[in-house]
């Protein structure tokens, strides 16, 4: 692979107005590059793999900055860094599994630039597909991954179609347990996206990972207050504590009331394309106190129907392990 | 003449020079070479270290490029260019980055602080520079003006960190020599925690 330290030519655009940002969007399409912290930009570009015409440079526009409460819980621009929303009172005091995820992200020079909106939106981390490999996901008709001497010991346990690759955001799976909105604005309006359909798999769309289209920009997040002040649990397994990306992480929110479960969310990242909602958990833990004796119970729920490849049955166990460390945790 | 900056004009003639056919320059000179089409530098100020300074940039040139390159401010190392390694991390409005991976012209109404930044006027090393001295903290020394600027930064915002605390800090600055005992130790001695 051809190495560069520089990135090829493009042009810069600095809007300081959504509405500028968005006709730019709008105007550019697949020739433009909306850039939030850089930190999944530069690398592509660098490499070549990818080869935009334009960079919309979206870190002038203070609108989509910080944490605003709103009549049913809160809004977090979507270029809110990821150590804000890890500082943030709100975030913190309300809903910790975020600031708890947040802080885990990549490492600390990362987090202050990192946008949550970037995070949420980033590109899959397949090292056949980064390299620039024409596989499925870069429009072309086979998977390296997944082949007998494929390395996929970082891919998918579930839901693979063609493409074995994971999500890497750690945020993603906190914002499906919280029922997060995202919001998302075009020059033609908004549209309002719940997390869970906002990640989009590759028996869906085998070339994106969101349902975000050229001309659209994700300007916000919304956290109903539906999950505020719940018992959460965040996990995230990694070779390295720092920098690298979830071998498996886990997001849980449970409310509790006269000593069992009412309702939970478990979500599961990095053992298929989007997020996981582990939904056999979930009905299973409703009404069962928070004990060891519940865990035990849940066995290998978490992990029903998990298709493992060559090198990665180990998730399968982490998995189940992580969702029954959520109830004793 | 010290031959390091010899080498060192000599890679940054070899970058403004247009004719960039010659062979010997590197990975910098594909980049020489290609600068044709669309994108042109531009004439911006930029706050370093304290000092306005006037610099042509690219649009998508990086600011550890610009630091580098054509500000002569080397102690910002380069490593991995990816931002996975930490050598080449700044201050800007004292929080951390990692200048490969910032664009230049992003920083443009900031401030931005160097390792060369930190010692006083006098030319008196940084309390954070000395302590890592005392304490060893550089082997090889790729690594160390990443992991001063780190603890700078760290300080100034938590003046007596715990071990764990710096820990965390530094946990995005990497030392392939492994002296990162070393390091805590000049962060603890830094923030008088240690005498």
């Amino acid at each position: 692979m051809p190495s560069h330290d520089v990135m090829p030519n493009m042009e810069l655009y600095q809007p300081v107005q959504v509405e500028d940002a968005l006709a730019l969007a709008g105007r550019l399409a697949e020739r433009g590059w909306l850039l939030g912290g850089g930190q999944d930009t530069y690398g592509w570009l660098k490499d070549r793999t990818k080869s935009p015409e334009a960079m919309i440079d979206l870190n002038g526009i203070e609108s989509l900055r910080g944490v605003r409460e709103i009549a049913d819980g809160i809004e977090i621009g979507a270029l809110t860094t990821l150590t804000e929303l890890a500082n943030n009172p709100l975030v913190r005091e309300r809903y910790s599994l975020l600031a708890d995820a947040a802080v885990k992200v990549a490492s600390p020079q990362i987090r202050n630039v990192g946008t949550v909106g970037g995070n949420l939106v980033q590109d899959v981390r397949c090292w056949y597909y980064r390299r620039g490999l024409s596989c499925y996901r870069a429009g072309g008709n086979l998977c390296y991954a997944d082949t007998p001497q494929g390395m996929n010991r970082e891919h998918a346990i579930f839901n693979a179609s063609r493409c074995v690759a994971v999500t890497p955001s750690d945020t993603a799976p906190a914002l499906v347990a919280l029922d997060a909105s995202m919001v998302i604005r075009s020059s033609e309006g908004e549209r309002v996206v719940p997390a869970e359909e906002f990640f989009v798999g590759p028996n869906v769309d085998i070339r994106n990972t969101t349902v975000l289209r050229p001309g659209e920009i994700l300007t916000a997040v919304r956290l109903p207050a539906t999950w505020a002040n719940a018992t959460f649990y965040f996990e995230k397994v990694a070779d390295r504590n720092v920098w690298d990306f979830a071998l498996v992480n886990i997001a849980v929110a449970m409310r509790e009331s006269g000593g069992v479960i009412q309702d939970a969310r478990f979500v599961a990242g990095a053992v298929q394309c989007t997020p996981r909602r582990l939904v056999d958990v979930e009905n299973a833990v409703r009404g069962q106190p928070r004990n060891e004796a519940t865990a035990q119970m849940l066995g290998t729920l978490a992990s029903q129907g998990a298709q493992p490849l060559n090198h990665n049955g180990f998730k399968i166990h982490l998995v189940d392990s992580l969702a029954r460390r959520a109830l004793i945790a | 003449m010290n031959p390091r900056l010899t080498r060192r004009r000599f890679i940054k003639g070899v970058i403004y020079s247009s004719a960039a056919a010659m062979s010997g320059a590197g990975l910098y000179l594909t980049n020489a070479q290609s600068q044709s089409g669309a994108a042109v530098e531009r004439l911006i100020s930029i706050n370093v270290n304290g000092r306005t300074r006037r610099v042509d940039v690219l649009p998508q040139e990086t600011l550890a490029h610009t630091l580098r390159y054509k500000l002569d401010l080397t102690g910002t190392k380069l490593g991995c260019n990816r931002g996975e390694c930490g050598a080449c991390t700044v201050l800007i409005d004292d929080v951390t980055n990692y200048a490969c991976s910032t664009l230049t012209h992003s920083v443009r109404q900031r401030e931005v602080t160097t390792v060369e930044g930190l010692r006083s006027p006098d030319g008196q090393l940084h309390p954070v520079q000395q302590a890592f001295l005392d304490e060893l903290g550089p082997q090889c020394g790729f690594c160390t003006p990443g992991q001063v600027v780190a603890t700078v930064a760290l300080l100034k915002s938590n003046p007596r960190p715990t071990r764990e605390e710096a820990r965390q800090a530094l946990s995005g600055n990497l030392c392939r020599c492994g002296a990162y005992d070393h390091y805590l130790n000049g962060v603890m001695r830094a923030s008088g925690q240690l005498s």
